[in-house]
């Protein structure tokens, strides 16, 4: 095999003996499994230590198969008898984290984009690529699972030449499963994607490209160096802060991290400084020498602005301050998560979250009740509004109780554009379900044969609220998807109020647009009509715009509640089943005088509108 | 009515020497003693019953004619044990055969069972015999000789006077029997009790009413109405999953347990619990002569022994049940050993809270000074709701109104 005999010394490497690459791909498409491959091929991981997906550190990475945080591993690799250090930087592979993606990207002078030779390109891949390509990456086209019966390697070789351009005959074909072609992928990085430039003898500049927080070692920046070097024990500086650290540690990931001698022009690494939280080491951040301070930042990035707010509140009111302390231990890795104490009537005391998109919500509260033990209620997600009143004063909301009262003169809501790739039977189904979302067809194109790219500018409020769901159940789950922010526009929303015996239960609001709010108010009111179970006294629920009420359900009062029979042998039966009901009792919530379970704020919450599983995957 | 659910609770294992806790005899002289004697054959199961019964003559070898021996051995047994635990020797003040249908054994079986008791513990002067009865189990002869044996009182399942409710409840008996019964038993000198269940699939209203005329045209000295429940595991529950059946209407229930007390109390009775009805005395209340006082003795505390498989026990805040299966209960039986397969020793707690439980749902209420303080202040939310009688109250006792009587359950979660 060819290994490299003599793997280059990290510090010592010649930038032209490097190459930084990625790896594009959908979320199944078999990222990790070739990323596996390569690490046994070129003999950093041994075979008998080799586990599945093996950089995929936590659980639910490895569960749904997707990757959240993105690493950097070095292999050795020999061609021609030429030693190189190749550099793979794990990219997340989801919509939602697109922000990770381009600070990967911008680590790297070339991509693989890995399509399933089965499945073809999808909406998020495209996406990715259309980034790499702004980023001037060198693209290496793959298809993976040549081994499936399924694969159909001409046809989307084809399909894959026509969209870079090139010939079909260009496109590798590997099989991350059983390793085939994975050596002549590695050749393939060596001989095509450019070697990182920089100026050795300039200040030191290394661009953060991900910070993670690690509980034994405290945050654990992954740099890629521009110019100069950074060496143990130095003082370094962080460029938009000016705070200086010392780094205990510094060296590359192998994929175990190894300390070395420090890092050289083109080189990707890790470095350790002592710091416990990711903000002191953010993203996108340039770090010099505090000694011999560069005066120019790298190109930086934007904190990523979160896009979908949701009320997260414990179940359980006395697990309110675990809650504070798992989301501060949350945060400490995951820079995009907001929050803020919040308090809800009907909920209690919580935090109002802000999340880049639906799946850094899921994977955020997943965690949460996983690693944290807690049982959690998570209000409808909801998108930053611009309301401003009639006397001119503009607010945004993120939470539809913030929404003024009063008359309001405009809304502004955010809108995306979104990407959706699907079969051509389908093109029907996407465009009746965009068409109900509000959406505004940009364009339709034809990918290969058979496969169709839709163009949309949707409102981001309406693709939060169940899209995805619904276009996997109209296209049986061959639709992809994926948008980025498209600014905003102007719309007649309104935000539809719900309330249980003349009180308004805060957590059921909802800003939606005019058109449809008649059928929210109904849809809500019937579900909690289910849900609530009888009192002692009628509880009218009714849907109101402002003081207009647009639907009216009633519970009628409870009459019975009594157990017929009670004798020997059922008092301890009668007992238990009152103690269960009075442990029920504790998980009820008030609303005014009404009982509502948690379990129907969960199911009323839970966004399955259209009565299927609410899961996507 | 009989005290052996099919589900029994989870608990510590029972000792096999059945000898209780010490604590078990403090204040034993302060509370009457009961015994139960189980009867767990029927000739056939109905649809809605969970009751721990058996219809086959014969179950892994233990014969139905051998049980009232096995009950005997039982009832020495139970004098043994209370008597080695140091509980006071105190005659029974109530007996109770109850099923299944203990009318399935001979009288002379009763008898023998009625007997075993007699000659272990003894009866107080007057003490109350009942013995639940089949309307088509019995006749003129064997409720003569029932209460030659000491019987005092018989308890009829009548359950509905209407056909189509008896062939959904899967009941046997011809509704026109029930006068005949009731005539029979009154020659033999017994006081009559008759059971009804409301509220099966299919029952209207007015099928109800007519029941309810019926039983009060019999002039019996209490009546059980009861809310027919479904149980799970029984064959209605299965009926009613798969849509054969209609689940029954909690509002219908509602209204027919209305219809019940006032055309009851207008006929003369009165309540004296949540699902019990006694002829009144000249003052309108319950007649204390009329009421179960063997059920009484459930709600307020007293002790028992329950003899027979599945049957419960209650002694000094001691909880305990028999192994279910006649097999199994014949086998610790003729082993010496206690047939009790799991007890629960009440700790103070939960003896309260079982206080609440039971004694809420009787006309005499129960004193509020035996709630906690937070209770206490719960009661005025309960006036206000009209759940609780607020004359009563105001002299310190909790009585349910007719509303709280129906929703009994919410008042003991607000209680407790």
């Amino acid at each position: 095999m060819p290994r490299a005999l003599r793997p280059l010394e990290p510090a010592a490497t010649d930038p032209a003996a490097i190459r930084n690459f990625c790896i594009i791909a959908h979320i199944d498409h078999g990222k990790s499994t070739l990323a596996d491959r390569m690490l046994q091929i070129t003999g950093v991981v041994a075979d008998r230590d080799m586990r599945a997906q093996y950089l995929d550190r936590m659980d639910i990475e490895r569960e749904r198969g997707i990757t959240i945080k993105s690493q950097a591993v070095r292999m050795p690799w020999e061609v021609s008898g030429e030693a190189y250090a190749l550099n793979m930087i794990d990219t997340p592979g989801h919509v939602d984290f697109t922000y990770e993606v381009s600070r990967s990207l911008a680590a790297c002078e070339g991509a693989i984009l890995l399509v399933d030779a089965a499945q073809g390109i999808e909406a998020q891949t495209l996406a990715n690529l259309y980034l790499a390509l702004e980023n001037d990456l060198e693209i290496i086209p793959v298809l993976n699972k040549i081994d499936l019966p399924a694969a159909d390697p001409d046809k989307y070789a084809r399909e894959l030449a026509q969209l870079i351009g090139g010939d079909p005959d260009d496109v590798l074909r590997v099989s991350g499963k059983t390793g085939m072609g994975v050596e002549g992928l590695l050749d393939r990085v060596v001989e095509r994607i450019p070697a990182p430039k920089g100026d050795a003898g300039a200040a030191a500049r290394a661009m953060i490209f991900d910070s993670v927080y690690d509980a034994y070692r405290g945050v654990v920046t992954y740099v890629r160096m521009v110019d100069g070097k950074l060496n143990p024990r130095e003082r370094i500086q962080m460029m938009s802060t000016r705070a200086t650290h010392e780094i205990l540690e510094i060296g590359v990931s192998s994929p175990e991290p190894t300390p070395s001698k420090g890092l050289g022009v083109g080189e990707v690494g890790y470095l350790i400084t002592g710091v416990k939280d990711v903000r002191q080491s953010k993203v996108g951040d340039t770090i010099t020498s505090a000694a011999k301070p560069a005066t120019e930042p790298l190109e930086g990035y934007t904190d990523p602005l979160p896009m979908v707010f949701s009320g997260i509140y414990p179940i359980d009111a006395s697990d309110y301050p675990d809650l504070r302390e798992a989301l501060d231990k949350l945060k400490l890795s995951d820079a995009a998560l907001q929050y803020e104490p919040e308090t809800s009537v009907a909920l209690g005391f919580g935090f109002r979250c802000g999340f880049l998109g639906l799946l850094h919500l899921e994977i955020v509260t997943e965690r949460l009740q996983r690693e944290f033990d807690l049982d959690l209620i998570t209000t409808a997600p909801s998108v930053p509004y611009e309301v401003t009143t009639e006397d001119k004063k503009t607010v945004t909301v993120t939470n539809p109780s913030e929404y003024p009262s009063g008359k309001i003169d405009k809304v502004v809501e955010p809108v995306v554009n979104a990407s959706i790739l699907a079969p051509k039977d389908y093109v029907g189904a996407i465009m009746d379900l965009c068409q109900t979302r509000r959406g505004t067809m940009r364009s339709m194109d034809y990918l290969g044969e058979d496969r169709v790219e839709l163009k949309y500018t949707l409102p981001l409020g309406e693709i939060v609220f169940d899209f995805f769901d619904q276009l996997k159940s109209r296209t049986q789950g061959y639709a992809s998807l994926d948008y980025e922010p498209a600014g905003q526009q102007e719309a007649d929303l309104v935000k539809v109020d719900i309330l249980l015996q003349g009180e308004t239960v805060d957590a059921f609001s909802a800003i939606v647009h005019r058109d449809k709010a008649y059928a929210y108010g109904t849809m809500m009111a019937g579900r909690l009509r289910e849900l609530i179970p009888r009192q002692q006294f009628e509880v009218p629920i009714q849907a109101a715009i402002g003081a207009r009420i647009i639907a009216r359900e009633n519970i009628r009062a409870m009459r019975k509640d009594v157990l017929a029979k009670c004798y020997g042998g059922d008092i301890t039966r009668k007992r238990k089943l009152l103690e269960k009901q009075k442990e029920g009792k504790k998980r009820m919530k008030m609303v005014g005088r009404v009982e509502v379970p948690q379990e129907a704020f969960i199911a009323a919450l839970s966004g399955d509108t259209e009565g299927k599983d609410a899961k996507k995957k | 009515m009989d005290a052996v659910p099919s589900a029994l609770p989870l608990a510590d294992p029972a000792p096999a020497d059945g000898l209780l806790p010490e604590s078990a005899a403090g204040g034993a002289t302060e509370r009457a003693f009961g015994v139960y004697l189980h009867v767990p054959f029927c000739r056939v199961r109905c649809g809605y019953c969970d009751f721990n019964t058996y219809t086959a003559d014969e179950l892994r070898g233990v014969r139905r004619d051998d049980y009232a021996g096995h009950a005997v051995a039982e009832v020495a047994f139970a004098a043994g044990a209370l008597e080695a635990s140091g509980v006071p020797a105190r005659p029974a003040s109530t007996v109770f055969f109850g099923g299944g249908t203990p009318t399935l054994l001979s009288v002379a079986d009763l008898a023998l069972m009625l007997d075993a008791v007699r000659n272990q513990f003894g009866l107080v002067p007057g003490a109350e015999v009942t013995v639940e009865a089949n309307p088509d189990s019995v006749d003129a002869t064997s409720l003569a000789a029932l209460a030659a044996a000491g019987v005092t009182r018989v308890s009829f399942g009548m359950q509905s006077a209407v056909p189509h409710v008896l062939a959904t409840l899967e009941r046997t008996h011809d509704p026109d029997r029930i006068p005949l019964v009731v005539g029979w038993a009154r020659a033999a000198g017994l006081e009559v009790s008759l059971d009804l269940i409301y509220g099966t699939p299919g029952e209207s209203l007015a099928d109800w009413r007519r029941s309810l005329e019926v039983a009060v045209a019999q002039h019996p000295d209490h009546l059980s109405a009861y809310a027919l429940i479904v149980e799970d595991g029984t064959k209605l529950a299965r009926q009613i999953r798969s849509g054969q059946v209609p689940a029954p209407d909690d509002d219908l229930q509602a209204d027919m347990y209305e219809l019940a007390d006032g055309l009851l109390e207008e006929h003369g009775y009165s309540w004296y619990e949540v699902s019990n009805w006694a002829r009144a005395d000249a003052s309108g209340r319950p007649d204390p002569r009329h009421r179960s006082r063997h059920n009484l003795a459930y709600w307020t505390g007293e002790d028992w022994w329950g003899i027979g498989p599945g049957a419960h026990s209650h002694v000094g805040g001691v909880r305990w049940w028999n192994a279910r299966h006649p097999a199994a209960y014949a086998d610790r039986i003729l082993q010496g050993q206690s047939p009790a397969v799991g007890r629960e020793v009440l700790t103070p707690e939960t003896q309260a809270l079982e206080r609440v439980l039971l004694e809420s749902r009787l006309r005499d209420g129960m004193p509020t000074e035996a709630l906690t303080a937070d209770a206490r202040r719960e009661v005025a939310g309960l006036i206000a709701d009209g759940l609780v009688e607020p004359a009563q109250a105001l002299r310190g006792r909790v009585v349910l109104t007719l509303r709280g009587r129906l929703l009994a359950d919410d008042v003991v979660r607000r209680l407790t």
